[in-house]
């Protein structure tokens, strides 16, 4: 089934489409790779999705029914949407513990300056950092932890959403081997548990390791899709990657 | 000892004012300039209650609230399309335009003139003109305000706060519509502001627009970055500092040509130093 569509996007920069016509399909409970050279359009793509940008034109359909042609970024929540960032967007001088707890407790305003987090928050928090390894830091600032903790704390408050689709911006970017398994774990985990991932990727050997699906995009199109085997052998992909 | 109870009496006003500007500066990372447009909304109600109605200073208290709320949520409104340092620059147009309405809209504040013979309070028989029974009124506000913003900023809401400090479009993506957040304690703060202004009002007899100018905003604004942001005690230790430090300079013994020039220049070295040295203020969290 698929999950999410995109029909026409465009998001232009000074005049140059960064996202050009672009109209892909997401399959449920798969994870989808997004791949192609630098500024090929997959960031501006994730924040199209997440509405860290505004469309221009074109519109997103979820489950096949809600068209969406403007998407404000605190929607996406309800829409079952979550996301990482390229570059890591913690909640810097906060704690470890406090990056959890801000996403996972009441999001009405009034309401919340009426609850403090209780003990289901608290468990909730514990059993997401428990599963990244970051437990034990709970009470330092976000800022002191090192740039692989960094990238496991970002992928931890996503998980803390329990989403449906999860849009992963280079999470594997600068992670030690054992970083990268366990990020490789806690993503075909969320495909086992049949969420849908949208992984932005450069490493062409993880995209064949566990990526159902590759859309490559070139200078805001879509240049190639199918299944990562056959999508990396193509002519115009690798001419993309590699130049002529 | 007369003396020290008018200290400690606007100890107490800066302190509220101080940390009511924290809930919005140190806590939520917005850099308001406009304290002083709300502290005198709420001096000037009580002033022109007080003298012209003869309504009590409570009724004028409340009345105050009612104002300030309408117009920091019209002002919120408008600051929420700005982001940094626009924000601060409307925040200082909105602050210069309310000093504008107090020095000009001479019906209503007497302009320049100010407005003399506002009384003190009376409540359930305890008459506040002594100053000592005023001082404790001023504490109970304090400690009041101190209760309030612990609530605050140890809710989930108080979370929220930070973490749009820290990022706001990374807040908002996990489904905190974070205008309404930064509205409400926008507002809060305003009408705690507000109040600090009634009582000011009430305890001077006397109120007139230079009290309110933006001078008078950067001053809070330095009280709670030299205490420290984002902490409930830094605004307290601000506001004793910077109201006891050009007090204290008196006693140091200047020849009298040019002791208050002296203690100006004094009293800014030890601004300059202090920031140089401890940016983060005297028991700050969090830094600008």
């Amino acid at each position: 089934m698929k999950i999410l569509e995109t029909k026409n996007l465009i998001k232009r920069f000074n005049g140059v489409n960064a996202v050009d016509r672009l109209s892909i399909k997401i399959e449920k409970g798969q994870i989808t790779g997004i791949i192609g050279p630098n500024g090929s359009g997959k960031t501006t793509l994730i924040n199209l999705l997440s509405g860290v940008l505004v469309l221009d034109d074109g519109e997103v359909i979820l489950n096949k029914t809600k068209k969406l042609s403007r998407i404000l970024p605190y929607q996406i929540f309800s829409y079952g949407i979550t996301r990482t960032f390229q570059n890591v967007r913690l909640f810097e001088q906060m704690t470890v513990l406090d990056n959890i707890l801000v996403v996972i407790t009441e999001r009405n305003a009034f309401s919340s300056l009426f609850e403090k987090h209780t003990e289901y928050h608290y468990k909730l928090a514990k059993e997401i950092l428990q599963k990244v390894g970051l437990w034990e830091k709970k009470n330092q600032l976000a800022v002191n932890l090192s740039y692989g903790q960094r990238k496991l704390l970002e992928i931890a408050r996503a998980l803390a959403m329990k989403a449906e689709i999860y849009l992963f911006d280079e999470p594997f970017a600068g992670l030690f081997p054992e970083m990268r398994k366990v990020v490789s774990d806690i993503v075909q985990g969320l495909k086992r548990k049949n969420k849908t991932i949208i992984l932005v990727e450069h490493d062409m050997g993880l995209i064949r390791e566990i990526c159902d699906y590759v859309i490559v995009m070139n200078e805001g199109k879509l240049l190639a899709e199918g299944k990562p085997a056959d999508v990396l052998k193509k002519r115009e992909v690798i001419e993309a990657y590699l130049g002529n | 000892m007369a003396y020290l109870i008018h200290l400690a009496i606007l100890f107490a006003i800066y302190a509220i004012l101080g940390m009511s500007l924290n809930l919005v500066v140190g806590y939520t990372g917005l850099l308001s300039i406009t304290h002083a447009a709300f502290y005198g909304i709420g001096a000037y109600t009580t002033a022109i209650l007080l003298t012209k109605t003869g309504a009590g200073f409570f009724t004028s208290l409340i009345l105050g609230i009612f104002i300030t709320i309408a117009v920091s949520f019209l002002v919120g409104i408008v600051l929420s399309k700005f982001k940094g340092d626009y924000y601060s620059i409307g925040t200082l147009g909105f602050n210069t335009i309310v000093f504008a309405i107090f020095l000009n809209w001479q019906n209503l504040t007497r302009g320049p003139l100010g407005i003399p013979g506002i009384s003190r309070p009376k409540l359930f028989g305890i008459n506040f003109d002594n100053n000592f029974v005023f001082l404790i009124l001023a504490l109970v506000f304090l400690i009041l305000v101190y209760f309030v913003s612990r609530f605050i900023v140890n809710s989930s809401f108080g979370r929220v706060l930070k973490a749009i400090r820290e990022d706001e479009t990374a807040i908002a993506v996990f489904g905190y519509n974070t205008l309404y957040f930064k509205l409400i304690i926008f507002i809060i703060s305003a009408v705690i502001a507000a109040t600090a202004g009634s009582l000011f009002a009430s305890y001077i007899t006397f109120v007139d627009p230079s009290g309110f100018q933006l001078m008078e905003s950067v001053f809070i604004l330095a009280i709670i970055i030299l205490g420290g942001l984002a902490n409930l005690r830094g605004p307290i230790l601000g506001a004793l500092f910077l109201t006891l430090l050009p007090e204290i300079l008196r006693f140091v013994g200047f020849p009298a040509d040019i002791a208050a020039q002296m203690r100006q220049v004094i009293y800014g070295v030890i601004l300059v130093l202090l920031m140089l040295y401890r940016p983060q203020g005297l028991v700050g969290e969090y830094k600008l």
